[in-house]
């Protein structure tokens, strides 16, 4: 066989391969908007569930997801941010660095599932919070954080020292440097990095299915001690846990699920892509 | 301003800030502290070995049997089909858009990627169980298509965009100077992707697997809802399994604080955990190995 031959079906593999795994995907995604579309009407998304979900629509639940959301931004963003300022731009490499490095590279790692025992014993057990928004916000919130402070550390360190170096030049203070020139300089790409990881914390729900969420509280919550609707598991709810729900509701969470959390994608890889073409220029 | 209050805001934000860095320790001590705290109880009833290599897991009986093996056996399962699946395909896919895939196309399937990493697990096990379990029941004439063949689709799906990312950048980082080289002795474009970018490339894209590998055996909806959660060990990939975190995600709402029950769970938890420890070790040694590559690079 020529050895240009050979090329091509080995380059014309990889397209296959590619395509192999992309299309069925997208397609299934399509199916489900196709099917859910017609699901999905004002009363679906403003109404809250009655007779047992089996009517009505999911608006506790998305109520519920944002707070939620909202919580985890609350949590995890102030530390995740700080975390990074003193990783950068404070310490040098020392053995309490080493250590924050090990703990942020195995948080990462640890199976939601887990985070969600975590919650359980610490923020609904312990603490004595029971179920409720706050349980759930708090462990959504640590889960996200390694993805904050990942991203937020890259960021400041892909603020030029130049920055730096002229603004102390100028006399401001180690603490005015960042606060005023290193921070809002890095302060879109830390979003964008922010951004992903929240939408990620949206749509899990082992970690809430023990510190949180409830299958059907038709009422919207009064304080963040009480327990919440949330949308991921709602849609687990609906799917295997109750039955005769009609399948419609089940794809219609579902589409609403995948349009928040896309949603949210959405906003940061095009806030990247803008930022990207900006240094290009 | 006066300059010694100066002096002390400076410092107390510094300490402040390394005061928030550390919680990131806390978390992962208490995270530790609660699993073995809640479920060292599990180890001291049955003990540790009957714990894990029993074979029965009969919460429900009386008394209750307590045997975590059918679980650790059906999280290997689907963790390995999962790797099956998506490691060839991921590392595929990644030489595709690094040597291959024209820019517009690359950036078009990179965002396509990202947003399938960002679909959330309970909606894959929606698919899973909706359109896609039909589908292998009929193709494979199951009487049920809930089993580790169509977890580990899924979750092999689920891991892809680990895999795809985290191997384009190895594939990314083989110097350009490698490439050139090759392609000036005469290699082909081909020749030049298989016998010198994908080694140099090696330890990156093992760790890209390790990495897909640990997201696979942590995911918990998706397999709970697809997997059919038999706890029982599988003779063939068409059986149903139930994985640790299935078995938690199911049965820890039916448990009394502080029962045995409750304990078994924690106890799974902790053998998760650890599980989970080990794969990462091990792709922190290959990555710190990457990195030394890369440096002697450089020099």
């Amino acid at each position: 066989m020529s050895r240009k031959l050979k090329e091509k079906i080995g380059f014309g593999s990889l397209a296959v391969c590619t395509f192999l795994a992309i299309i069925p995907v997208l397609l299934i995604i399509a199916y489900l908007i196709y099917v859910g579309g017609p699901a999905i009407t004002w009363e679906f998304i403003t109404q809250p569930p009655h007779g047992f979900l089996k009517e009505g629509g999911i608006f506790p639940a998305i109520i519920g997801t944002l707070g939620l959301t909202t919580g985890t931004i609350i949590v995890a963003l102030p530390l995740g941010i700080g975390t990074a300022i003193y990783l950068v731009e404070y310490s040098k490499q020392n053995f309490f660095t080493t250590l924050i490095r090990i703990a942020i590279i195995n948080l990462a790692g640890v199976p939601s599932v887990v985070y969600g025992l975590f919650g359980l014993g610490l923020f609904v057990l312990m603490l004595n919070f029971g179920r409720s928004l706050v349980a759930g916000a708090l462990t959504l919130g640590f889960l996200t954080l390694p993805v904050i402070i990942s991203a937020a550390e890259e960021a400041l360190i892909a603020v030029p020292d130049d920055y730096r170096n002229a603004s102390l030049a100028l006399g401001a203070t180690h603490w005015q440097t960042i606060s005023r020139i290193v921070l809002p300089t890095a302060m879109p790409s830390i979003l964008t990095g922010a951004i992903l990881g929240i939408g990620r914390a949206a749509g899990e729900t082992a970690p809430i299915m023990f510190t949180c969420a409830a299958i059907y509280i038709p009422s919207l919550p009064n304080s963040i001690f009480d327990q919440v609707m949330a949308l991921p598991y709602h849609l687990y709810a609906v799917a295997t846990q109750v039955p005769n729900v009609p399948e419609s509701k089940a794809f219609g969470a579902a589409i609403v699920l995948i349009a928040i959390v896309c949603g949210l994608n959405l906003i940061a890889i095009i806030i990247r892509t803008k930022m990207r073409l900006k240094n290009t220029r | 301003m006066n300059k010694k209050f100066v002096k002390y805001y400076e410092k107390g934000i510094k300490y402040l800030l390394a005061l928030v860095a550390g919680t990131s320790i806390l978390i992962l001590f208490l995270i530790f502290i609660f699993l073995f705290k809640e479920g060292i109880g599990i180890f001291a009833k049955v003990g540790i070995l009957n714990f894990i290599f029993g074979m029965e897991w009969l919460p429900a009986s009386e008394p209750p049997i307590f045997g975590a093996m059918p679980m650790i056996v059906g999280s290997l399962v689907v963790t390995v089909g999962a790797g099956i699946i998506a490691i060839p395909f991921g590392i595929g896919i990644a030489m595709f858009l690094a040597e291959v895939a024209p820019r517009n196309l690359r950036e078009i399937l990179k965002a396509i990627i990202e947003l399938l990493a960002g679909i959330p697990s309970v909606v894959y096990g929606f698919i899973g169980l909706i359109v896609l379990s039909p589908i292998i029941k009929d193709l494979f004439n199951l009487s049920s298509g809930l089993n580790a063949f169509t977890a580990s689709l899924v979750l092999g799906i689920m891991a892809l965009p680990t895999v795809v990312s985290i191997s384009e950048d190895a594939l990314n980082a083989v110097p350009d100077s490698y490439r050139e080289a090759s392609l000036a002795l005469g290699a082909t474009k081909w020749e030049t992707t298989i016998r010198i970018i994908l080694p140099s490339a090696r330890s990156g894209l093992l760790a890209a697997s390790m990495l897909g590998l640990g997201r696979a055996i942590g995911e918990t909806m998706a397999v709970l809802m697809v997997a059919g959660n038999a706890t029982i060990i599988p003779h063939s990939v068409f059986d149903p399994v139930r994985t640790i975190t299935a078995d938690i995600a199911a049965e820890m709402g039916e448990t009394v604080q502080g029962g045995t029950h409750y304990q078994a769970l924690f106890g799974l938890g902790v053998i998760l955990f650890s599980m989970t420890f080990v794969i990462n070790l091990i792709t922190d040694l290959v990555f710190a190995k990457t990195s030394n590559i890369q440096r002697g690079a450089q020099l």
